[in-house]
C-alpha cells in the first residue's frame, strides 16, 4: 500500500513550511501595503530629510553641546549620549551592589543574610517605574535647599542638585567641583537598586552552583572566609554568573528608557518630543528600535568576550 | 540545655560569631533602627491617608460609570465564589491547619481592612458578603464536591475560562447591558484586565514560538528566532509607542483597535517572546529519548507534543514562566507613560490634583504594597504548584 501524501515524511515538512512562509509573507505584504497607502495619504512617506531641520526644543542636560537651533539628528544623538552615560554608570553601580548583596546572602552574619534576602524580595516585586517615580518625586525632590541641605563628607544633597568634591555655599547657592542633576541621580539610583537586586540573585545562584566541597577544601587549607570567597568560590561561580549577567545588563540598558519618568532626557524622551513635533512616527520608531538593538548587540559581544575569559582554559 | 540559653547561643552564633560580625551587626542594627524610627515617625505624624480614602473608587475602577458599578461587584462576588469552590474541590472535606489559617486571615482582612481604609458602609458590607461567599464556597465545595459524578468534575475547570469571558462581558456591556467603552475603564480594573488578557493569550503564543524555535523545519525556526530576538531586543516602552503611533498605519482604516486593546495586544506580543524563551529552556531540558520513545510507540507529532513533551517541558518551565507573568503584571505600569489610566496612571492624575499636592509618598506606598502583595502571591502560588507537580511526578513513577 502506498503512503498517502499527507503522511509522506518528505513532502509534509515542505508543505508545512510553504504554508507558514506564505502566511508570513501575506501578513507582511498586507501590513506594508497598508502602511504605504496610509502614509502616502497622510503625506508622510518615508524620508530622512527632516533630520536636518532645526529641532526647536531644548534639552535640559546634555554631554554634547546642544541648543534649539541644531538639527534633529543632533538632538537624537545628544539623547543617545545621555542614555549611554546612564547605562555605563548604572552597569558599574549595579554590578557592585549586586555582588555585595549576592555574597551577603552567604555571610556568617544572620542579620546580613536576612537583609540581603529582604532587599531582593522587596525590589523584585515592585514595578521599576514605581520605584523610579518614588526616587524622583518622593526622595530627591523633597531634598532641602540652601544651608539646610544634607551635608556629608565630599557630597552635598540639595534640591538644586547633588554636589561632589570640594563644595561651598555662596549666597545660598551650592557650588561644587561636580554637579549632578536630581533627574540623573534619581534615574541612576532607581536603575542601580533595581538591577542590583536581580544581579544579586544571579550572583547567589552562581555561588550556590559551586560544590560545597570547594568551600570545605578552602577552609581546611586555612583560608579565611574572605579569601575563600575571592580566591576559590567566585572565580568558579563566574562561569555561571557571566552568561546570566549578560541578560541583566541588556535589561538595564532597555530599562533606562524609563528615564522619561524622572524627567531625564534620554534617547526615548528626545524621540518622543521629536515625534510630537514632526509626526514622523515610522522613522522615529525605526531609529529607536535600531539603536536599542545595536546597544544590546554591543553589550552581548563584550559579555561573550568576557565569558571566553572566565571559562575554564582547556588545551 | 534550657531554652533561653539555646536562644542566646543561637543569637551569638548568628550575630556575634567573630568581632567583625559583631561590628557589622551593631552597625546594621543602628541603621535599621534609625530607618524604622523615621518611618514610624512619618506614618504616625506626617502621613495623611485622606488622599487614598477620597480617591479609593477612582484608584479601583477609574472613571467607570457609578450607576454601572454593581456589575463589577457582581463579578467580584462570582470570582470570589469560584475561588472558594475551587479551593474546596482541591482540598476536599477536611480543614487542615494551613486552610484554617488562610481562612482566618481572609476573614480578618475582609472584615478589618475595608474598615481601617475608611471605606463607606455600603462598600464595607459588599466586602463582607464577598468574603462570606469565599468561605461558603470553600465549605460547600469541600463538603459536597466529592459526591459529584467524576464526569462533571472533569468539566469544572472549564468554568474559569467561561467566567473570564462572562467577566469581560459584564465589564464591557452589550447584550442588553449598557455598554461601557474601554476608555472608561481605569485604575486597578484596567491593570487587571490588561495583565490577565496578556497572560492568557501570551502563554499559548509563547509555547507555539518555542516549538517553532526548536523545530526541525528551518523556515519555522528562522521566523520564530527572528521574532523572539527582535522583541527581546527592544524596550517595552518603544513597542508601546509603536503600538500607539504606527499600528493605525499598519491596518486598514477603522480596523485598528482602540488605545486600550492596542496596548493589551502589544503587551501580549511582547510577553510571548519572553514566555517562549522560558518554555524553550523547558523543552531543552527534556531528554531526546522522550521524543524517540513516543515516536516508536507510534504517536504522531501532535500526540507526542500533547501527551509526552509539553506536560514534562511545561513543568520544568513553570517557575520561569510565572516569573515572566509577574514581570508582565509589573510592566502594565508602563501604560501610564502612553497616557492610559491604569492604576499608576490614575494615581499620577490624583497626585496632580492640587487638593492632594505633596501626598506622593502615601500614594506610591499604597501602590507598592498592592503590587508587592500581588507579585509575591503569584510567586508563592507558583512555588506551591511546583512542589505539588513534583510530588505527583514522583508518585506516578513505578
Amino acid at each position: 500500500m502506498q503512503t498517502p501524501w499527507w503522511r509522506n515524511r518528505r513532502l509534509l515538512p515542505l508543505l508545512v513550511q510553504a504554508a507558514v512562509g506564505l502566511m508570513v509573507l501575506v501578513t507582511i505584504a498586507f501590513l506594508l501595503g497598508n502602511l504605504v497607502r496610509n502614509l502616502s495619504a497622510a503625506g508622510l512617506l518615508l524620508s530622512w530629510r527632516w533630520l536636518n531641520l532645526p529641532a526647536g526644543f531644548d534639552i535640559s542636560e546634555t554631554l554634547l553641546p546642544f541648543n534649539a537651533e541644531l538639527p534633529y539628528w543632533r538632538a537624537l544623538l545628544a539623547g543617545l549620549v545621555n542614555t549611554v552615560r546612564v547605562v555605563l554608570i548604572g552597569l558599574v553601580g549595579a554590578t557592585l551592589l549586586g555582588t555585595l548583596a549576592g555574597t551577603a546572602a552567604f555571610s556568617s552574619n544572620g542579620l546580613l543574610r536576612r537583609l540581603s534576602r529582604t532587599y531582593v524580595e522587596l525590589v523584585r516585586n515592585v514595578p521599576l517605574l514605581l520605584q523610579l517615580l518614588f526616587w524622583y518625586f518622593v526622595v530627591f525632590l523633597s531634598l532641602p535647599n540652601g544651608p539646610a541641605a544634607i551635608q556629608l563628607p565630599w557630597v552635598v544633597l540639595a534640591k538644586s542638585g547633588l554636589y561632589l568634591g570640594s563644595t561651598q555655599l555662596i549666597d545660598g547657592v551650592w557650588q561644587g567641583s561636580l554637579r549632578i542633576t536630581l533627574e540623573f541621580a534619581a534615574l541612576l539610583t532607581g536603575l542601580i537598586i533595581h538591577s542590583g537586586a536581580f544581579i544579586a540573585e544571579v550572583v547567589r545562584g552562581g555561588v550556590t552552583a559551586v560544590p560545597a566541597g570547594q568551600w570545605e577544601a578552602a577552609r581546611s587549607l586555612g583560608l579565611s572566609a574572605g579569601q575563600t570567597l575571592s580566591r576559590v568560590v567566585l572565580p568558579q561561580a563566574l562561569r555561571v554568573i557571566v552568561p546570566a549577567l549578560n541578560s541583566q545588563y541588556i535589561s538595564l540598558a532597555k530599562n533606562s528608557s524609563l528615564a522619561v519618568a524622572c524627567g531625564y532626557s534620554d534617547l526615548y524622551s528626545v524621540a518622543e518630543t521629536t515625534l510630537n513635533q514632526t509626526g514622523r512616527a515610522v522613522e522615529v520608531v525605526l531609529i529607536l528600535l535600531g539603536t536599542y538593538l545595536a546597544m544590546d548587540l554591543v553589550i552581548s559581544l563584550l559579555m561573550n568576550r568576557l565569558n571566553q575569559l572566565v571559562q575554564i582554559q582547556e588545551r | 540545655m534550657n531554652r533561653p540559653q539555646a536562644l542566646t547561643n543561637r543569637l551569638r552564633r548568628e550575630l556575634f560569631a567573630t568581632p567583625l560580625d559583631g561590628l557589622i551587626t551593631v552597625a546594621l542594627l543602628l541603621g535599621l533602627g534609625a530607618g524604622l524610627k523615621a518611618l514610624l515617625h512619618w506614618t504616625l505624624t506626617q502621613a495623611d491617608w485622606a488622599v487614598i480614602q477620597a480617591n479609593s473608587t477612582l484608584l479601583a475602577v477609574g472613571r467607570y460609570p457609578l450607576e454601572q458599578q454593581w456589575r463589577l461587584w457582581l463579578l467580584t462576588a462570582l470570582l470570589s465564589g469560584a475561588t472558594g469552590s475551587s479551593w474546596g474541590l482541591l482540598r476536599g472535606r477536611g480543614w487542615p491547619h494551613s486552610d484554617r489559617l488562610a481562612a482566618a486571615v481572609l476573614v480578618v482582612f475582609g472584615l478589618v481592612l475595608p474598615a481601617t481604609l475608611g471605606l463607606t458602609a455600603t462598600v464595607q458590607q459588599h466586602w463582607w458578603w464577598i468574603t462570606a461567599l469565599l468561605i461558603a464556597g470553600r465549605w460547600a465545595a469541600g463538603r459536597w464536591g466529592g459526591e459529584l459524578p467524576s464526569r462533571w468534575r472533569r468539566l469544572l475547570p472549564l468554568a474559569w475560562p467561561m467566567l473570564y469571558l462572562l467577566g469581560l462581558g459584564l465589564i464591557g456591556g452589550g447584550l442588553g447591558l449598557m455598554s461601557v467603552r474601554p476608555s472608561q475603564w481605569g485604575g486597578l480594573l484596567l491593570t487587571l484586565i490588561e495583565a490577565s488578557f496578556a497572560i492568557l493569550v501570551c502563554f499559548p503564543l509563547g509555547i507555539a514560538l518555542a516549538l517553532g524555535r526548536r523545530s526541525e523545519l528551518p523556515l519555522l525556526r528562522w521566523c520564530s528566532t527572528l521574532y523572539i530576538e527582535f522583541i527581546r531586543g527592544a524596550p517595552l516602552i518603544t513597542l508601546l509607542f509603536l503600538g500607539q503611533n504606527i499600528l493605525g498605519f499598519l491596518l486598514p482604516g477603522g480596523l485598528a483597535p482602540d488605545r486600550v486593546w492596542r496596548a493589551a495586544w502589544i503587551l501580549t506580543f511582547f510577553a510571548a517572546a519572553y514566555v517562549a524563551e522560558a518554555v524553550r529552556a523547558g523543552l531543552a531540558a527534556l531528554p531526546r529519548g522522550q521524543w524517540e520513545a513516543a515516536r516508536s510507540l507510534g504517536l504522531n507529532t501532535v500526540q507526542t507534543l500533547l501527551h509526552v513533551v509539553l506536560p514534562q517541558a511545561l513543568r520544568v518551565a513553570l517557575p520561569a514562566t510565572v516569573g515572566q507573568f509577574i514581570t508582565l503584571l509589573q510592566d502594565t505600569t508602563l501604560l501610564s507613560l502612553i497616557g492610559l489610566l491604569d492604576l499608576l496612571g490614575v494615581a499620577r492624575a490624583v497626585m496632580a490634583n492640587p487638593e492632594f499636592l505633596g501626598r506622593n509618598a502615601e500614594v506610591y506606598l499604597v501602590l507598592a504594597i498592592l503590587f508587592w502583595c500581588c507579585c509575591a502571591a503569584l510567586g508563592l502560588g507558583s512555588r506551591s504548584l511546583e512542589r505539588r507537580l513534583n510530588r505527583q511526578s514522583l508518585r506516578s513513577q513505578p
